[in-house]
């Protein structure tokens, strides 16, 4: 047991690094679920991209300053998913190509800001974090960030729920329908920040997608995928660190492909609607 | 219509792209903050020198621009350092259509391979810049260094070969200059002697366990074979790859093991992470060193003088405490 516990024994780096992983696995999974069940996982992505100018223009304004980077990309974010919302309301066009523009657009307009100012230190390379590197500010970050998003999820979750299995049901019978989605735009938002200070943006799509698509795979309920999808977080955050330590691979994209495999043991032998449920049944029953 | 029209335009501005005399002085361009010091110094008021990569900038990741492309066209002498330093200079060279005469600096310096065994340890293992290969990486059109560590400014003899070839240059394009050519080269050389001197002068006092630091990437090869100073850095840490945990414990335990004080963030490298590892070693950030740019014309580094004292300053204070 020692290969497992020794790491983080004896590294306080790599302390910080389970800690701000296990933040990011409470906190963004069960939106990555909320995510999946809406069919916008795509719409991760896409936010992605959209923060990403944000927290750009934060560097050039101030440097690399946590709180002015996590600003700008919560700003931009939050722009894009407000304008998103409101041209797929008032307008003919879909709510999936609005986005699509205006991330676009958000993406072209940080590129371009940060040629203008001309600098060539590698920009990428300060606004992709790395989890081996996180220092209190940012770590506190994570964890308030996990906080907020699980008590809202927990204030919003019965609207959002509904709003996932019958979004017209909802807007008959309530006006919660319009906040509750923007409130959870917001979500995606601050998750994807938290997760791009530790991850990078791309991973930080990973790390709340890839777990909540394994957990399709378990269970049928909410909270159970919910609670699947965290542990499938968890261990691939353990997992990834572990394969970093040990085997000298980059961190970021260790945890991602722990994710990734977990979903392909998912997808194979999951007890609900994975291959082997499906085409083997008996197989799974007998077992 | 309207493409045909603009590449027609775009070749017009490249033909009469701004001529290598203007104002009687020789139009040079540096690829590079420190190179373009080092002509601005011998060129003195007879040539106006360009640079292309910018002070605190990263010659590593640079993408060029289309201003660079004119100022490329335009030159009469372009200076590179050479080995491998400046990768995206060729196809630029190529697609300006300059008719300059290419000047690499580091001609005559006595290369020093990455990996052998008196440059630093474990160097061989996997170098921080990936130097193999050029990559296509974050939209950056990226080569990597060859073999040689291209850092070869780091040491002051080299220097002064880069500016004898340089001075050469100049004068070879620009006979009537020579007599100016040569005295300004010959009191820079003297410069360059006297810190030489100063350099070794403060680093001979240094006792023999003192002598290893740890910066982000590895720029100081150079500086470590004439000076006789152990430079260490995170392997993988570097400009461009991501770390692994096992690089950075690796580190962390070499620094606690050799009692390693020092560490020390350079100008343009991420410095969060050698934060954490100074964190957790209890090892002190010594500061910043410049290695592969000057800083702004205000700041502690505005000259290559200055730069190397700088440097030495900041080693010096945080090996001694």
């Amino acid at each position: 047991m020692s290969w497992l516990i020794d790491p983080f024994a004896e590294f306080v780096f790599m302390q910080r690094a389970l800690l701000g992983c296990i933040a990011i696995s409470l906190g963004a999974t069960p939106v990555g679920v909320f995510l999946m069940l809406r069919r916008m996982s795509l719409t991760g992505d896409a936010m992605a991209h959209a923060i990403l100018p944000g927290a750009a223009v934060g560097f050039l304004i101030s440097g690399l300053s946590l709180g002015a980077m996590t600003i700008g990309g919560i700003v931009a974010g939050l722009l894009v998913a407000v304008l998103t919302g409101f041209v797929a309301r008032v307008t003919s066009l879909r709510e999936d190509a609005s986005m699509a523009a205006f991330y676009l657009i958000s993406l072209a307009l940080g590129v371009l800001l940060v040629s203008l100012r001309g600098s060539n230190v590698d920009l990428m390379h300060v606004l992709f974090g790395t989890v081996l590197a996180l220092n209190n500010d940012a770590l506190i970050l994570l964890c308030a960030i996990t906080t907020l998003t699980l008590v809202t999820l927990a204030l919003i979750f019965r609207p959002l729920v509904l709003e996932c299995a019958d979004p017209r049901f909802l807007r008959s019978v309530s006006g919660w329908s319009g906040p509750v989605h923007f409130i959870f735009l917001a979500l995606v938002v601050v998750n994807l920040v938290a997760g791009f200070q530790a991850l990078g943006t791309l991973m930080a799509v990973g790390i709340m997608i890839l777990p909540a698509a394994a957990a399709r795979f378990w269970s049928d309920s909410i909270g159970g995928m919910m609670l699947a999808a965290a542990i499938t977080g968890l261990v691939a955050s353990v997992g990834g660190l572990l394969a970093s330590y040990h085997a000298g691979l980059p961190s970021g994209p260790a945890i991602i492909l722990g994710a990734g495999i977990i979903y392909l043991l998912s997808l194979s032998f999951g007890p609900v609607g994975s291959l082997t449920a499906r085409y083997w049944p008996r197989a799974h029953l007998s077992s | 219509m309207i493409t045909r029209r603009f590449l027609m335009a775009f070749a017009a501005v490249l033909a009469f792209a701004v001529p290598a005399f203007a104002d009687g002085k020789l139009k040079v361009v540096g690829t590079f903050s420190i190179l373009t010091d080092f002509v601005a110094n011998v060129g003195g008021d007879r040539v106006e020198v360009i640079g292309l990569v910018g002070p605190d900038g990263d010659a590593h990741v640079y993408q060029p621009s289309p201003a660079d492309a004119q100022a490329v066209a335009g030159a009469a002498v372009i200076v590179v350092n050479g080995m491998g330093f400046e990768g995206w200079m060729d196809r630029l060279v190529e697609a300006s259509g300059t008719k300059a005469t290419l000047v690499t600096a580091s001609d005559g310096v006595t290369p020093i391979a990455f990996g052998t065994p008196e440059h630093g340890q474990d160097h061989a293992e996997e170098e921080g810049h990936d130097h193999d290969q050029a990559k296509e990486e974050k939209g950056h059109v990226r080569y990597d260094h060859g073999t040689f560590d291209p850092h070869a400014w780091q040491s002051v003899p080299n220097v002064q070969i880069y500016v004898s070839n340089i001075a050469a240059a100049l004068t070879k394009a620009d006979p009537e200059g020579e007599a100016v050519y040569t005295e300004n080269a010959t009191a820079y050389l003297a410069e360059l002697g006297a810190l030489d001197t100063e350099i070794r002068a403060a680093l001979v006092a240094l006792p023999q366990d003192r002598r290893t630091i740890v910066t982000s990437h590895d720029a100081f090869g150079y500086f470590e074979a004439t000076y006789g100073l152990s430079f260490v850095a995170p392997q993988g840490a570097s400009t461009e790859a991501e770390a692994s945990a096992k690089d950075v414990a690796a580190l962390i335990t070499q620094i606690k093991d050799a009692n390693i004080s020092a560490v020390f963030v350079e100008s343009i490298v991420d410095p969060r992470l050698l934060d954490q590892i100074a964190a957790e070693t209890g090892a002190t950030v010594g500061g910043t060193l410049y290695s592969d740019a000057l800083s702004a014309a205000d700041g502690p580094a505005a000259t290559y003088l200055a730069m190397m004292r700088h440097n030495l300053a900041q080693l010096t204070a945080a090996l001694i405490n």
